[in-house]
């Protein structure tokens, strides 16, 4: 198995006629992905890439009996796009938007919760099972099937060490990028629980960064209740230190957030932490 | 210029006098008070006056930007000597006059997106007036406000914080109130009062206050715009063309694509002995324009190498490189660059790369390594 994208995933792309949305549109569609429709507004009854184009997602979940949504929409029109789909019932919706409100995206997050839709993102890059197919932008190129899932607050930094990983012959069974933003729907966490518990994924890779607590959060998880190997990266062990969000932000921090403390909590919780990203793949091999 | 944490980037911090004006209108009692960017615009103002320089840095009260006055002369020769000042690097622009509060208690309230608990979180301390950093958490009431909005055992929690009577509690109920609206109606990511001033007659008052505003949802709040004039002349063209920007102090000059990418390069270029001076972070893209514009960004940036670092995905590579052609081409880059492209269209990237003479890895040390060389010469 894989987790959130897996044989039954049948996904609709809201934004599909944009630049983004047709071409990764197209993109999924040759990883293998079953895209059956796209959603935009103004555009219905026409196609994209072989897909059919809806008004609504209420509509195109009707049509095609879509699961899973993948958002293009730009940043303004957002909000209204996940709670739509969160509406038409969808049990995952991957938001790639990035700079969305934080206050717009923590009620479709608060929405989606109550819901139970899964939501990751926004600003992410999607969630890949090399087995089953993609929603999102990563790179189809850098995957290979195999028992490695990995979870990434970055994009760019997912597709360096999900490539070098691949490159060492390790494949993976999903790749979730869960969003560099503050406020994402899904955390370290909860996907660190998705993980523990598919039978077919034996390791895990984590890739952090500087700020907030989410690392720390996942050690104290992983410590408790992860039984499989973890392997981490943090980025911005020598980026430029300072007060982020004035003082009432080093306050939540109380000297967490900085790459000391994560690779230390992480450390401490049995993690084995990598001194860069492309170090992952040998210390997995035991090199 | 001070380097800017990464997440700074993405907010806009308003100055205090700006945040009390907005404080004021969404009914938050704030001192009265009038701005001054030279003595002269000083008029007549109620004495006795505190003369507060304007700045975002912290610490202005110990660094002297805060000084008192009893009368007109006064306050116009204290304006003068704050308005010379520099403050952690910080040139002081104006100042902000302002009455003289009799203090009886200094207490501290604000609201914070918080990651952690994906809401908007209250913090509230008996021990305002100092650097809430230094208060025991043990004495911090931290309250994530339900998503549905604020709700009055807020208040409650409030009273027994700050232990307050019945009168006050009404006013701090009031004020909390209303601080979480300007918060939601504002889009701001922080909004902090320190101290909040119970006064010996019984007011509460909101004696400092610091804002920020999120820049994503500026969109919404045009009004803000005159408020980003604090910015470097690069940093304000950085960020008008959406480009995340960091100056550092070595000489390499960075642009990837991604934060995390940005700060592992970074990471990379520091163990193999090298400094990044400028940092880029061109974000998700498919305009090959805003490439070719963070290239004249950088090229005026001037450092001694650019390491273009690129992992394409939603920016795919050849639109790097088409950037990068047009930069070469029409301003003319006399800086040496250092490609690393891998990802979406790398091989037609590479072709377009290698038609302006740029010679592109894929293997990102090897890459990293030549730029640290590079540098050094």
């Amino acid at each position: 198995m894989a987790i959130m994208v897996g044989r039954e995933t049948k996904v609709i792309v809201q934004g599909i006629t944009g630049h983004q949305g047709q071409f990764h549109t197209k993109s999924m569609k040759e990883f293998g992905t079953k895209v059956v429709g796209g959603v935009t507004p103004g555009k219905g009854g026409s196609a994209v890439e072989g897909v059919p184009v809806f008004e609504t997602v209420h509509e195109a979940v009707e049509q095609t009996g879509a699961n899973s949504s993948c958002i293009f929409v730009p940043a303004r029109f957002a909000k209204d796009a996940v709670f739509e789909a969160v509406n038409a019932g969808l049990g995952l919706v991957v938001v790639i938007t990035e700079h969305i409100p934080f206050l717009d995206a923590m009620e479709f997050v608060n929405y989606a919760k109550l819901r139970e839709t899964t939501v990751i993102g926004p600003n992410c890059p999607g969630v890949t099972s090399p087995e089953f197919g993609k929603i999102g932008i990563m790179p189809s190129k850098m995957f290979a099937k195999g028992d490695v899932g990995v979870i990434s607050r970055s994009g760019t930094l997912t597709y360096e060490i999900v490539n070098a990983l691949t490159e060492a012959g390790i494949g993976q069974t999903t790749c979730v990028g869960i969003g560099g933003d503050p406020i994402i729907g899904s955390n370290f966490v909860e996907v660190l629980s998705r993980f523990e518990k598919d039978r077919k994924t034996k390791r895990l890779v984590m890739v952090g960064e500087i700020g907030g607590t989410a690392e720390e959060e996942a050690a104290e998880y992983i410590r408790e209740h992860v039984s499989k190997p973890v392997f981490a990266y943090i980025a911005g062990r020598s980026a430029p230190q300072g007060k982020r969000m004035g003082h009432a932000g080093a306050i939540i921090s109380r000297g967490r957030g900085t790459a000391e403390s994560k690779i230390k909590a992480l450390e401490a919780a049995g993690v084995v932490v990598a001194q860069l990203p492309t170090d992952i793949p040998g210390l997995m091999l035991g090199k | 210029m001070a380097a800017r944490p990464v997440d700074e980037v993405r907010n806009l911090k308003l100055f205090e006098y700006r945040a009390k004006q907005l404080m004021g209108k969404y009914g938050i009692p704030v001192p009265r008070g009038a701005v001054a960017r030279t003595p002269g615009e000083i008029l007549s103002v109620d004495y006795p006056v505190a003369v507060k320089a304007q700045v975002l840095v912290g610490g202005r009260g110990k660094a002297g930007g805060i000084k008192f006055a009893d009368n007109l002369e006064d306050a116009k020769s204290r304006a003068g000597e704050i308005l010379a000042m520099n403050i952690k690097g910080e040139r002081v622009k104006s100042v902000l006059l302002e009455e003289r509060l009799e203090v009886a208690r200094e207490l501290y309230l604000s609201y914070v997106i918080d990651r952690s608990s994906r809401s908007v979180l209250l913090m509230a301390s008996g021990d305002g007036g100092v650097e809430i950093e230094n208060v025991p958490q043990e004495r911090i009431a931290m309250v994530p406000v339900p998503p549905f909005g604020y709700s009055p055992f807020i208040s409650k929690i409030l009273k027994t914080a700050f232990g307050l009577n019945d009168d006050q509690s009404k006013q701090v109920d009031a004020l909390a109130r209303n601080l979480y609206g300007m918060f939601i109606s504002e889009d701001c990511e922080l909004a902090e009062i320190n101290p909040l001033v119970l006064t010996a007659g019984g007011q509460i008052i909101a004696a400092d206050s610091k804002v920020t505003i999120n820049d994503d949802a500026l969109f919404r709040h045009p009004e803000f715009s005159e408020d980003m004039d604090d910015l470097t002349p690069l940093e304000q063209r950085a960020k008008q063309e959406d480009i995340a920007f960091v100056q550092l102090d070595g000489n390499i000059g960075v642009i990837a694509n991604g934060a995390g990418l940005t700060m592992a390069t970074l990471d990379i270029l520091t163990i193999n002995g090298g400094r990044a001076g400028v940092f880029l972070d061109l974000g998700g893209t498919d305009d090959p324009k805003k490439v070719t514009r963070a290239l004249a960004l950088m090229k005026d940036a001037g450092p001694g190498v650019i390491f273009l670092n690129i992992f394409g995905g939603i920016t795919k590579c050849d639109t790097v490189a088409m950037g990068v052609r047009e930069a070469v081409q029409t301003i003319g880059i006399d800086i040496p660059i250092v490609a690393r492209i891998r990802g979406v269209n790398d091989d037609i990237a590479r072709e377009i790369l290698k038609e302006i003479g740029i010679e592109s890895s894929t293997d990102l040390i090897e890459a990293a390594r030549k730029a640290v060389k590079a540098a050094v010469k």
